[in-house]
């Protein structure tokens, strides 16, 4: 028990290795060190390309961690930095796409969902097949023999 | 007979996903459609303003009055060494071909160039990768065509092989010339 005990204390101290910031990369405002993960959980990792370059552990990504927090630090604003990121990588570096021409049907794709969703149980419901007559007395009869049975 | 159609739409979707979905296969082996592709930016800019050391190294003013190509490269990269051969081939057509050291040590590249063979009219050294950032570089090696006015006019990600050349550069060096 004790044994199993110390390997938990163990594995649980070793938890910080795990984690891929390097506290040397923080800026020392926390108050801008949190807007720039903000801003770098929006920028894709052009390398891992489905992480964020705050989550992934590739060279490029720690590069561009430190250019945003360098920005950020010079006092640019959110739009500024994301701006700047864009004019080099295109829109592919935002995970969450900007609302335009070719990105409608990605947008629009859960409103179209619950419209074709909602159409086609519409239509099963107009069209479910009306309730079957009521029994006549003749087959009341024989349901009743056969359930005494 | 409305029911019957109702029942065969399913597997009329999966039907034509399937060939959508074969049709992609069959481009991405033809090297036309790349999923995980960024595109470039720079495509009809001029080339980002830098100056890189070296010996003697290069900048962005060096970049004009012929098609020139510039090749990210580094020694510590595999598909660079899978490239090489590719390189020399277009050196020996008479393209000029300059080569930027991506995060590397000279003598490491030194090293790689004395070994797999000098394409480059000049070598110049990103050793922070600053100047790859500002072109948009998502790795090594990739290659970029510069037209005489110094405008960018193409982008190739990955090992150049001769499918590539035939196919995409010599076109566009014949037009840029």
């Amino acid at each position: 028990m004790i044994r199993l005990a110390l390997a938990l204390a163990l594995f649980l101290a070793a938890a910080p290795a795990f984690a891929i910031s390097d506290p040397n990369e923080a800026l020392p405002d926390p108050r801008q060190e949190a807007r720039a993960v903000a801003i770098g959980q929006q920028l894709r990792c052009l390398v891992c390309q489905n992480e964020s370059i705050e989550d992934s552990g590739a060279d490029l990504a720690r590069d561009l961690r430190h250019i945003v927090r360098q920005q950020v630090a010079a006092g640019k604003s959110d739009r500024e930095v994301i701006a700047w990121l864009v004019a080099r990588y295109g829109n592919f570096v935002r995970l969450r796409p900007p609302f335009e021409l070719s990105t409608v049907l990605l947008w629009a794709s859960p409103a179209l969902a619950v419209a074709i969703g909602g159409g086609a149980a519409l239509v099963a419901w107009r069209n479910r097949p009306a309730p079957p007559p009521p029994l006549t007395t003749a087959e009341r009869d024989r349901l009743r023999r056969l359930l005494d049975t | 007979m409305n029911r019957r159609l109702i029942l065969l739409a399913p597997f009329a979707a999966v039907l034509v996903a399937g060939v959508g979905f074969l049709a992609m296969l069959e481009r991405e082996q033809e090297g036309k459609f790349d999923p995980r592709g960024v595109p470039s930016m720079l495509i009809g800019k001029p080339v980002p303003d830098f100056t890189l050391p070296g010996d003697p190294g290069f900048a962005a003013s060096d970049l004009r009055g012929r098609p020139i190509l510039v090749n990210f490269f580094a020694s510590w990269c595999e598909p660079c060494i899978e490239e090489a051969p590719a390189l020399m081939q277009i050196k020996a057509s008479g393209v000029v071909i300059y080569g930027i050291a991506y995060k590397d040590k000279p003598d490491a590249t030194a090293a790689f160039l004395a070994r797999h063979g000098n394409p480059f009219a000049r070598v110049a050294h990103d050793a922070p990768g600053r100047v790859a950032i500002d072109w948009g570089v998502t790795g090594v090696p990739e290659t970029y065509l510069i037209d005489p006015q110094g405008i960018v006019r193409w982008r190739y990600v990955g090992p150049l092989g001769p499918a590539a050349i035939s196919a995409e550069l010599t076109p566009l060096l014949r037009r840029y010339a």
